[in-house]
């Protein structure tokens, strides 16, 4: 009785969401024109319509945006839930989320006192004009942006997340020494190696993967022709459902752009192309603070990497767009993070003048420009890049940024990495805390990023397309713990923590499909 | 379209619309092992009794509370049968619902439940009294019990309406045979339902999407980020 109450609740839930969308007006126009063929009958009116709607391909362009809609809906709840209680259900860490920020907008503010710059001006039609000349080529530009820094950097994250205590936990000595193993003390449910084998089924030994099973030295016809042949039939469906099914075991790099933009409903239609010359228009409008921290990271970032440097342009491009789009605002119903508010002008009593700042919600921190930098590897044009980062990071990258309880969540993510090492690799958990070298310390800024950055690109690549296939970032934390394993026996031989941040400081030759397979599915429990 | 169309429903109205019922809860009771008060140890049960006020007993519709690291939870009723001279009885009506799926980490620890009647062995009529056995088996917390609980009485449904005798005496006609060159009037008339419906449903057509403007009339001039 209660499945069938929360099944209503879904359906009208979406309706509402896709009423008065672009799908919904050409959905209706396609009906009424399907009316002037002579195969749709007035007799049997709606089951006509309907099957012109499925054979033209619309119903499945429905059923696609009803998937998409599943995956950013607000989790089913009682009714008497608060709303603060959908965002994150436990009080304790909505507390440190909220003077987390409260920290990192203090910082912005004391910036933009102490050096004079306002956090957002309209730009003179003088400075319009020349950025709009130069937009395509702002990476040639070299401001002087030594006065700025970033907000905050991934390890100042790491501390708050390590001072997370819930008022009720007994941390006392007697309870549990497991507690005082790790720096994380939240005790979150995660899940262990029996578990994860369940869940990640298709990654097991005996099933082809590329990553592994594509290798030069193997023939094709033993698995990569046949997959790709499959790929190529999932595309041409255009159905989200099974592009997120077939992602699971890796995406061929020809088809993974379209494959990637058919699981997160990204297309890149006149309105989408439309919404991003808007944001554009925003850029040249407004200038804002963050802008200067956002050329600043990628200048310290992606344009100092072999990899990502060639991508400056776009980057800046898509982050500025990005920090202009309203659109961002709804995926904090389910964020644990609130959007900072402000006043225009001052007016602090005025509520009509009231806006949130950046317009986005999302203020950037050391290394941010690092989750758009892979995608440039897939799409060419501007608009296309920016929809598709934007369904990632309001799916999947803000939970690497905000504290909460969620399984995806970075808190969960650090627990489940501390607690895979702890239960697999005892002695060398043991060992580096000996020594001084907690392995999240080392880890930590892997997981934050998902990897970007630290892999090889055709490797990260493989990786991000598990995150999609199976809608979780829990692999992020496997993957770690698996480079652990991998070099365990060098790192037993270290006695200080520079020294084992030097065995892991280069990942860029790793295989990440094999260790992680390795750890998963042949390690001895 | 009018496959949305066919899935918009109205939602009954939750419980909560209704007033709650007046209940005093008591203070939660912890029971402990061992013969001191300062030798005692924490048995990981603990029971909450919410009566009504004296004399009045009521029909329960559904109980809600917020967790507070509680795993599990018992309910236990006293009911009274209205109009006889026995004593009231306890029975069990639930026996260990789960709240928290592992009672050694948070999942379920501070979210909100609710317990229906059609989740009761007995019927939750002329309670007097309702006694939730709380249990948590894990050190691992300091303390357990249940936040805001309230209690919601049960009203019968209306009763149908009867249609009047002679409404339901009439049948269709039958006996008239149908030309054959014009439509049936009853498709006719239910697919030009469904077109006006159609066009209704294209002229009430409300955005739910929003403009995307973050300035204020075109000024977004901002100085300090409010931190209240």
């Amino acid at each position: 009785m209660n499945e069938g109450n929360d099944l209503s609740l879904t359906i009208a839930r979406i309706v509402q969401r896709l009423k008065g969308s672009h799908l919904h007006s050409q959905i209706e126009r396609q009906a009424k024109e399907c009316l002037h063929q002579p195969e749709i009958k007035l007799e049997s009116l709606k089951e006509d319509v309907r099957s012109f709607l499925k054979t033209s391909g619309w119903e499945r362009k429905l059923q696609n945006a009803v998937y998409r809609e599943l995956h950013v809906q607000l989790p089913l709840s009682h009714p008497i839930a608060p709303a603060e209680h959908l965002k994150e259900p436990l009080a304790y860490m909505r507390k440190a989320q909220a003077s987390w920020e409260k920290r990192v907008l203090k910082s912005l503010n004391s910036m933009s006192s102490e050096l004079g710059v306002p956090l957002a001006r309209m730009r003179p039609a003088a400075e319009q004009k020349e950025i709009t000349n130069k937009w395509n080529e702002m990476g040639t530009d070299e401001p002087d942006l030594s006065r700025f820094r970033p907000v905050y950097a991934p390890k100042d994250f790491l501390e708050v997340l390590i001072s997370l205590q819930n008022p009720n936990y007994d941390s006392s000595e007697a309870v549990s020494s497991r507690s005082h193993w790790g720096l994380i003390h939240s005790p979150l449910n995660v899940r262990d190696i029996p578990q994860l084998r369940r869940s990640f089924s298709e990654l097991n030994l005996t099933t082809g993967q590329l990553g592994i099973d594509d290798h030069a030295h193997i023939h094709p016809d033993l698995f990569e022709s046949d997959y790709v042949q499959i790929g190529k039939k999932v595309v041409e469906d255009q159905d989200s459902a099974a592009a997120q099914q077939y992602s699971r075991r890796g995406c061929p790099t020809g088809l993974r752009a379209d494959l990637w933009a058919l699981i997160l409903n990204s297309t890149n239609q006149p309105q989408d192309v439309m919404h991003y010359e808007q944001l554009k228009a925003g850029v040249i409008q407004h200038d804002l603070l963050v802008d200067k921290l956002i050329y600043k990271d990628v200048k310290l970032t992606a344009s100092n990497d072999d990899y990502y440097f060639v991508f400056e342009d776009f980057l800046y491009q898509v982050f500025l767009c990005f920090s202009r789009d309203t659109a961002v605002l709804e995926h904090f119903k389910y964020n644990s993070a609130t959007p900072p508010k402000a006043y225009v002008q001052g007016k602090v009593d005025d509520e009509e003048c009231a806006v949130v700042y950046p317009p986005n919600g999302v203020i950037p921190f050391h290394g941010f420009s690092m989750y758009v930098a892979p995608l440039c590897y897939l799409y060419n044009e501007p608009s296309k890049l920016y929809s598709v980062f934007r369904e990632m990071y309001i799916r999947f990258f803000f939970r690497l940024h905000s504290i909460s309880s969620s399984p995806s969540g970075i808190v969960s993510l650090c627990l489940q990495f501390e607690r895979l090492i702890q239960t697999h690799l005892p002695q060398l958990f043991y060992h580096l805390r000996q020594i001084g070298a907690q392995p999240l310390r080392i880890a930590f800024k892997w997981m934050v990023r998902a990897f970007s950055g630290y892999l090889s690109t055709d490797q990260l690549l493989l990786l991000w397309d598990r995150i999609l296939g199976y809608e979780s970032l829990e692999i992020v934390a496997v993957l770690a713990a698996a480079v652990f394993a991998f070099r365990a026996e060098n790192l037993m031989e270290v006695t200080s923590l520079a020294s084992a941040e030097a065995v892991l400081a280069d990942l860029s030759t790793l295989k990440v499909i094999p260790l992680i397979q390795i750890f998963l599915f042949a390690t001895a429990i | 379209m009018v496959m949305m169309m066919m899935m918009m429903k109205m939602m009954s109205g939750h419980c909560d619309q209704q007033r709650a019922l007046t209940c005093t809860v008591k203070p939660a009771l912890y029971l402990n092992m061992g013969e001191r008060p300062c030798d005692a140890a924490q048995s990981g049960v603990c029971v909450v009794d919410v009566t009504l006020p004296f004399g009045k007993t009521a029909d329960i519709e559904e109980i809600t509370f917020q967790n507070d690291y509680t795993a599990s939870v018992t309910v236990r009723l006293l009911r009274r049968r209205p109009g006889h001279e026995a004593p009231a009885q306890w029975c069990t009506a639930l026996r260990d619902l789960s709240l928290m799926d592992n009672p050694h980490s948070e999942g379920g620890s501070q979210d909100y439940y609710s317990i229906h009647r059609s989740q009761m062995r007995a019927e939750p009529d002329n309670v007097a009294s309702v006694r939730l056995i709380l249990k948590q088996p894990s050190s691992a917390w300091l303390s357990f019990s249940l936040k805001n609980i309230e209690m919601f009485p049960h009203t019968e449904p209306e009763p149908e309406k009867e249609v009047c005798d002679w409404l339901s005496d009439l049948t269709l006609d039958d006996h008239l045979t149908q030309p054959q060159d014009v439509p049936d009037p009853h498709t006719v008339s239910s697919s030009l339902q469904q077109m006006w419906a159609l066009t209704e449903v294209m002229q009430s057509d409300q955005t739910t999407a929003s403009v995307g403007r973050f300035d204020v009339d075109g000024c977004y001039d901002v100085d300090l980020i409010s931190l209240t």
